[in-house]
C-alpha cells in the first residue's frame, strides 16, 4: 500500500505536491482572471447579478464536495445552513434599514410584535451579525454531528435525518410569521452596511465579494483536502472500520469536514441575501436541499473545483432552460440528475477523463465490459482530478453504513495511484 | 371525554396512513438498503388509477374494489422497471439510489402533469364511505368514527397480516427473508437473489399503490401529492429499522398518536417539529431503528 | 493541446472560465449601462411578461391564470393590437419559488424590457418582487384576491382586497345569524392577516372566535383540526385554507359527519377550479366569497366563459382570479391608450387621472387611481351540484377599494 503513511507515499506526494503548487497558482490565477475581469467586463448588470447568486450556489457546493465527495457523508439538509447564514445576515440589513430602535417593516405591517423579540437585538451589531453567519451554523452542525456521528448514524439514516431537520427548520420558520417573515421570509433589503443594492456599481462589488469568497473557499478546500487529515477524511469514507482501528476517531474526522462544509453554506446564504435581496423558507426545505447535491453530483462530487462548476453549470442551466421552455425543465431537470448519478459517477467531467484513460491503455488491455462509464469493478472510478493531484486515488462512490465495511476488508487499498500511466 | 377518544382514533388513522404508505417502503429498504424517493410516485399512479378506472366503470364502489388489485399492479410493473432500469445499476453504491430515484421521481410528477393536468383531480367515493358510525353519544357530543378511516384501518391490517403471511409462510418468503439476512449466504445457497430482489421490488411498489387508492378517500390527487407524503413514509422506515414488518407498525402507530396529541393540544406546524426532533433524539438512542436485524456485520 | 498532462490546470482554468463566460452569457440583447430599462417599443410589436408559477405546488393554481392572461392577449391582437401594436406576450416560469418570481422579474424587465408584466399569485412571490417593480420604475398587473396593507406605486391590484372580500362576507354571515365562528386557514400572510381583520371584526360586531388553526401549506392531514372545529359547537367556519389542503379538510369534515346545513363553511380561496379538484360530493351546500362566478350573469361573461371554454376545452370552468388576470391585461390597455404612450410614467399617470374602466366578465370595473386597485362587487355564492358556483348575495354595487381599511371604524388599529 502506497498511501499516506508510508514513507514512499509521502515522498511522492512531496514531489508532487511541488510540481502541483505551481498549477495549482496558475489555475487561481486564471479563475481569478475569468471572475474579476473578463465576467464583469463581458456580462450585463443583469447578468452579473445572476452570476453572483450561481457563485453562491457554488460556495455551497464545495462544502457538500468536502463532506459528500470526500467525507461520503450526504448531506441533504445543507438548505438548513444557508439559510441560517442567510437569516443572520437578512435580520441585519433588515434592522439597519429600519434605523436604529425601529421595527423591520414586515413586523410593524402585520402588526404582531410590539417590541424586537430578544433574538434578534443582537443583529443590530453588524459584528455580531457577520460573525453569526458562519458561526451559528458551524456551532449546529458541531452539536448535531457530534451527537449523529458518535452514536455512528451513517448512510442512508443520516441522509434522511438531515432531509428531516430542514423540513423542520422550514415549517418552524413559516409557523412563527411574526418575527421570522413567515413564508414571505425576509425581503425588500434595500441596504447593505450602508450602500444602496439597488445601484448597480454596488451590485458589481457584492459579486466581487462573492467572487473572492468562492476563490478563498476553494483555497481552503485544497488545503484540507491535500493535509493529512484530507487523506484521513477518505480513508473514513471508505472504510470507516479499518480507521477506527488504526487508533483514530472517525466521528471526529467527520465532524470536522462537515462542520465546515455547514460554515461554507452558511456563507453563502449571507451572500446570496445582497445578492438576490431575499432570504426565505423556500430556501431551506426539502426540495432546495436536494438540489444544492444536485449540483455537486453533476460536476463530480470527489474532485476540488467540480462541485462549484456543476452547482454553476446546473443553476446556468435552470435560467437558460426555463427561459426556454418553461415546463419542460423538469424533465430535463430529472433526467439529467437519473443520468449523471446512475451512469457517470464522477460526473460530468469524468467524460473527459475517460476518453483520456482510453488513450492511455495500450491496445488490446482488458477493460471491464459491463461497467457501467466511469466505475472500474474493484477499483477507484476514473475522476477528472482538475486542481487536485490527489483526487485520482479517491473513490468518491461507496461511503455508506452497508458494504463500506465489508467490501473494504478486501478491496484494494484505495490509495493506490492509477493515474501515473504516461501517456 | 369525548374528544380524547376522538383523537385517540384520529392518532391510529393517522398512524394507519403512515402504515401504508411506509409498508411498501420499508419491503424495500429492509431487502436491497434501497432509499426509493419515487416511492411516493408510485402512491400518485395508484391514486390516479382510482381516477382513470372511474372514467371508464361507472359505481363508486365498485371501481374502488377494482381498483385495488390494479393499483398493485400498475405500481408493482412501474417498480419493477425501476428496479431493472436502473436501481439494479446501483448496488454497488446504494446511497445513490436515493438520488437516482429523486430524479425519477421530479420526473414521474412532471409527467402526471402533463398526462392529467397541473389541478388535482377527483374521484367519486362511495357514499358508505364518506360517512361515519357512531359508537356512542354523551351529552357532550357523540363520538363518531370516519367510515373512510376505518377503511383504511382495515386495509393497512389487512396488507401487514398478508406480508407477514407471506414472509413467514411461503417458500418465496423465506427466500427473501434469506436475502435480508445475508445476500452472499443466500446467492451461494442457491437462491436467485437477483430474481428475489425483483419480486420484493414488485410486492413492495405495489403495496405503494394499494396506499394510493386508500389516500383518495381522504387526500388530494395531484401530481404532487407523492412529495407531501414521502417524507412522513421514510421516517417511519428508518426509526422503525431495517428488515422486519413489526418496527414499521409500531413506529407508524407511535408517530400517528404523537402527532395527534401534541397537535391536539398546541398546533400542526409545532406538532412536526417536534415529532422530528423526537425522531432525532430516539436516533441517538438506537441508531439502526427500533428493531435491528442481527448481523455479523461490524456496522 | 491539453493532451499533454502538465497542462491540466491550464485545462481546468479554461475550462472554468468558459463556463463562467457561459454561465452569465445567454441572451445579451438590451443589455444597456441605464438602471431603469425602459420598455422596448420600437418595433412592430409590444411585449408583455407572463410570471406565472407553471411548475411545483402553485402550478395548479396558476397555469389557469396564465391561460386567461393568454386569452385577453389573443382578443385584443384580433382586434389591432394597443396602439396600433400586437402584444408578444413573454411567459417565465415562477416555479413557485418566491427568489425565481424575483430573478424571472428582472429578466423580463432588463433583459426583454416588457412594457408591463402579469402574474404572481401568492402574497410571497408579490412581496418577493414588489422591490423589483419599485426599483426599476416597472409594472406589475396582480390577479388574486390578497391581504391588503401594500399598496405600492408600480403596482396595480386587480384582485379583491380585504374590504371587498372578506368584510362582506362577515357581513353576509352576521346577516345570516352565524355568530360563532371557527376560523381555519393555510399557515402564511394571507389567512393570518385576513383573522386578524376578522377578529377585529368580530369584536365590533358582537360575534364569537372560538378557535383559530393554522395547517402548514400543502398539509394534508386535518383529522384534529376537524375534531377541534367540530368539538367547538361553532356556527360557521371561516376556512382560508389554499391549495392541496383544502380537499383533505372537506374531506375529513364530511366524515366526521359535518355538513352544510348543521355548520356552513364559508372559504375565500375555493374558485370553481378548486371545487372541481375537491368534488361536489364533498363542498355542496357550502359558500364560497369572490368577486365573480363562472355563473355571473352578463354578456361580456357569456362572450368570455365561451372563448374560454373554446380555446382551451369545455370542461375548463372559469374562475375568479382566471377573470381578474383576463380583465388586467384589458385595463392596461385602457390605461395604454389613454396616456398615448407605452411610457410606465405616463401610464400610471393616465391610471391616477381616472376614468379608466372596462366591461368586465363580473360587470363594468374601475380602477381607483390613487390606490391602484379595481372597484369591484363582492358576491357570496354556494356550491351547487353541477360543481358551479351560484350567487345567493352580491353587494350590489362595486366596493370601493380600502386596502387599508382606513374607512372601518373597528379597523382602526390593525395597520
Amino acid at each position: 500500500m502506497t498511501g499516506p503513511g508510508t514513507a514512499a507515499g509521502r515522498g511522492r506526494f512531496r514531489l508532487r505536491a511541488s510540481q502541483s503548487r505551481a498549477r495549482t497558482a496558475a489555475g487561481f490565477g486564471l479563475a481569478a482572471v475569468a471572475l474579476f475581469a473578463v465576467a464583469p467586463l463581458a456580462l450585463g448588470d443583469f447578468r452579473l447579478n445572476l452570476l453572483a447568486k450561481y457563485l453562491c450556489m457554488a460556495i455551497v457546493a464545495v462544502g457538500i464536495g468536502l463532506a459528500w465527495g470526500r467525507g461520503g457523508m450526504l448531506v441533504l439538509g445543507q438548505g438548513v445552513f444557508f439559510g441560517l447564514g442567510g437569516y443572520a445576515m437578512a435580520m441585519h440589513l433588515k434592522l439597519a434599514d429600519a434605523g436604529p430602535g425601529d421595527l423591520p417593516d414586515f413586523m410593524r405591517l402585520y402588526g404582531q410584535v410590539e417590541r424586537l423579540p430578544w433574538w434578534w437585538e443582537p443583529f443590530t451589531s453588524p459584528v455580531f451579525a457577520l460573525a453569526a453567519v458562519v458561526l451559528v451554523p458551524m456551532a449546529l452542525a458541531f452539536l448535531l454531528g457530534s451527537l449523529v456521528f458518535r452514536r455512528r448514524v451513517r448512510g442512508a439514516y443520516f441522509a434522511i435525518l438531515s432531509q428531516a431537520l430542514a423540513a423542520a427548520m422550514a415549517i418552524y420558520l413559516i409557523g412563527e410569521q411574526g418575527t421570522t417573515g413567515g413564508t414571505n421570509g425576509l425581503t425588500d433589503i434595500q441596504g447593505f452596511f450602508g450602500y444602496d443594492l439597488a445601484d448597480p456599481a454596488n451590485q458589481r462589488v457584492v459579486y466581487f465579494i462573492v467572487a473572492a469568497c468562492l476563490l478563498l473557499m476553494l483555497a481552503v478546500a485544497r488545503q484540507l483536502m491535500l493535509s493529512r487529515y484530507g487523506e484521513l477524511l477518505v480513508a473514513t469514507r471508505d472504510a470507516e472500520e479499518r480507521v477506527r482501528f488504526l487508533g483514530y476517531d472517525p466521528a471526529r474526522v467527520k465532524l470536522v469536514a462537515y462542520v465546515v462544509a455547514a460554515g461554507m453554506a452558511g456563507l453563502a446564504g449571507a451572500l446570496f441575501v445582497p445578492a438576490v435581496g431575499i432570504i426565505s423558507p423556500a430556501l431551506i426545505g426539502v426540495v432546495p436541499s436536494i438540489e444544492f447535491v444536485i449540483g455537486v453530483a453533476l460536476g463530480g462530487r470527489a474532485t476540488l473545483v467540480g462541485p462549484a462548476l456543476g452547482a454553476v453549470g446546473l443553476a446556468w442551466a435552470k435560467t437558460a432552460l426555463s427561459e426556454q421552455f418553461p415546463a419542460g425543465w423538469t424533465y430535463f431537470e430529472g433526467l439529467l440528475f437519473v443520468l449523471v448519478v446512475a451512469f457517470l459517477p464522477g460526473g460530468l467531467g469524468s467524460v473527459a477523463g475517460l476518453v483520456r484513460r482510453r488513450r492511455a491503455v495500450p491496445a488490446g488491455a482488458p477493460e471491464a465490459p459491463e461497467a457501467p462509464p466511469g466505475v472500474r469493478p474493484g477499483g477507484p472510478p476514473e475522476v477528472p482530478s482538475f486542481l487536485d493531484p490527489r483526487a485520482a486515488s479517491s473513490s468518491p462512490l461507496e461511503g455508506t453504513v452497508d458494504g463500506a465495511v465489508d467490501g473494504a476488508l478486501e478491496a484494494p487499498a484505495p490509495g493506490e495511484p492509477t493515474r501515473e500511466v504516461a501517456p | 371525554m369525548t374528544l380524547v377518544f376522538s383523537q385517540l382514533f384520529t392518532g391510529i388513522s393517522i398512524g394507519a396512513v403512515l402504515l401504508l404508505i411506509a409498508l411498501g417502503l420499508s419491503l424495500t429498504f429492509g431487502q436491497m438498503n434501497v432509499i426509493n424517493m419515487a416511492h411516493g410516485e408510485f402512491i400518485m399512479a395508484g391514486a390516479y388509477t382510482v381516477y382513470v378506472l372511474q372514467q371508464v366503470i361507472s359505481g363508486a364502489g365498485v371501481s374502488l374494489l377494482v381498483a385495488l388489485p390494479v393499483a398493485f399492479l400498475v405500481a408493482g410493473a412501474m417498480g419493477v422497471v425501476l428496479e431493472r432500469l436502473l436501481i439494479r445499476r446501483l448496488y454497488t453504491r446504494r446511497l445513490d439510489t436515493l438520488l437516482v430515484t429523486w430524479g425519477v421521481s421530479l420526473l414521474l410528477q412532471q409527467l402526471a402533469r402533463d398526462v392529467f393536468g397541473a389541478p388535482n383531480v377527483q374521484t367519486q367515493a362511495p357514499e358508505l364511505l364518506t360517512g361515519s358510525v357512531k359508537i356512542l353519544s354523551t351529552g357532550a357530543g357523540d363520538l363518531v368514527l370516519a367510515n373512510s378511516r376505518l377503511f383504511i384501518l382495515a386495509l393497512a391490517l389487512l396488507a401487514v397480516a398478508a406480508l407477514t403471511l407471506l414472509l413467514r409462510a411461503t417458500p418465496l418468503g423465506r427466500r427473501v427473508r434469506a436475502v435480508v439476512q445475508n445476500r452472499d449466504l443466500a446467492a451461494a445457497s442457491g437462491i436467485a437473489t437477483g430474481r428475489v430482489d425483483r419480486v420484493t421490488f414488485f410486492i413492495g411498489s405495489g403495496l405503494a399503490g394499494v396506499a394510493g387508492v386508500a389516500l383518495t378517500l381522504v387526500g388530494p390527487i395531484g401530481p404532487t401529492m407523492g412529495t407531501n407524503i414521502i417524507i412522513d413514509a421514510f421516517l417511519v422506515v428508518v426509526v422503525g429499522g431495517i428488515g422486519q414488518l413489526k418496527g414499521t407498525v409500531i413506529v407508524a402507530f407511535a408517530l400517528g398518536m404523537m402527532q395527534s396529541l401534541v397537535e391536539y393540544s398546541t398546533t400542526i406546524s409545532v406538532a412536526k417539529v417536534l415529532v422530528f426532533l423526537a425522531i432525532v433524539a430516539f436516533l441517538q438512542w438506537r441508531p439502526q431503528g427500533l428493531f435491528t436485524l442481527r448481523t455479523r456485520s461490524l456496522a | 493541446m491539453f493532451r499533454v498532462r502538465g497542462h491540466r490546470t491550464a485545462a481546468t482554468a479554461a475550462v472554468l472560465t468558459a463556463a463562467l463566460m457561459l454561465g452569465a452569457c445567454g441572451r445579451t440583447t438590451g443589455q444597456g449601462a441605464a438602471p431603469q430599462a425602459s420598455a422596448d417599443t420600437s418595433g412592430a410589436t409590444v411585449k408583455i411578461g407572463l410570471l406565472n408559477s407553471l411548475s411545483g405546488t402553485m402550478a395548479i393554481s396558476e397555469v389557469t391564470v396564465k391561460n386567461a392572461l393568454l386569452l385577453a392577449v389573443e382578443e385584443i391582437n384580433a382586434a389591432g393590437g394597443v396602439l396600433g401594436k400586437k402584444i408578444e406576450p413573454i411567459s417565465e416560469d415562477g416555479a413557485s419559488d418566491w427568489p425565481t418570481f424575483a430573478e424571472k422579474s428582472q429578466k423580463l424587465i432588463s433583459q426583454d424590457r416588457v412594457a408591463a408584466v402579469f402574474g404572481c399569485w401568492t402574497s410571497a412571490s408579490r412581496k418577493a418582487v414588489k422591490p423589483v417593480y419599485e426599483k426599476n420604475k416597472a409594472l406589475l398587473f396582480y390577479p388574486v384576491q390578497y391581504e391588503g396593507l401594500e399598496q405600492s406605486p408600480y403596482i396595480y391590484y386587480t384582485g379583491a382586497t380585504t374590504n371587498q372580500q372578506i368584510v362582506p362576507a362577515l357581513d353576509y354571515l352576521k346577516s345570516k345569524g352565524k355568530t360563532s365562528l371557527y376560523l381555519v386557514g393555510s399557515d402564511y400572510v394571507f389567512p393570518r392577516t385576513a383573522n386578524k381583520i376578522i377578529k377585529a371584526y368580530a369584536a365590533a360586531n358582537g360575534m364569537k372566535i372560538l378557535g383559530e388553526e393554522y395547517a402548514p401549506l400543502g398539509s394534508t392531514e386535518f383529522s384534529t383540526i376537524t375534531n377541534k372545529v367540530k368539538a367547538s359547537g361553532a356556527s360557521a367556519v371561516f376556512n382560508t385554507l389554499n391549495g392541496d389542503s383544502n380537499v383533505a379538510f372537506f374531506k375529513e369534515y364530511k366524515s366526521a359527519g359535518l355538513t352544510a346545513a348543521k355548520m356552513p363553511v364559508l372559504s375565500v380561496s375555493i374558485a370553481e377550479e378548486e371545487v372541481k379538484s375537491i368534488g361536489t360530493q364533498y363542498l355542496e351546500g357550502q359558500l364560497t366569497a369572490w368577486n365573480y362566478y363562472q355563473t355571473t350573469p352578463g354578456k361580456a361573461n357569456e362572450t368570455f366563459v365561451k372563448a374560454y371554454k373554446a380555446k382551451y376545452g369545455q370542461d375548463k370552468p372559469t374562475s375568479d382570479p382566471m377573470e381578474a388576470a383576463y380583465v388586467s391585461v384589458h385595463l392596461w390597455k385602457a390605461m395604454v391608450e389613454k396616456a398615448g404612450s407605452f411610457d410606465v410614467e405616463k401610464v400610471r399617470a393616465a391610471g391616477a387621472g381616472g376614468g379608466i374602466t372596462f366591461d368586465a366578465p363580473e360587470g363594468k370595473v374601475t380602477v381607483d387611481g390613487p390606490t391602484q386597485h379595481v372597484f369591484k362587487t363582492a358576491r357570496i355564492g354556494e356550491v351547487g351540484p353541477d360543481g358551479l358556483i351560484s350567487e345567493v348575495w352580491n353587494s350590489g354595487e362595486p366596493i370601493k377599494p380600502d386596502p387599508y381599511l382606513k374607512d372601518y371604524d373597528w379597523a382602526s388599529g390593525l395597520a
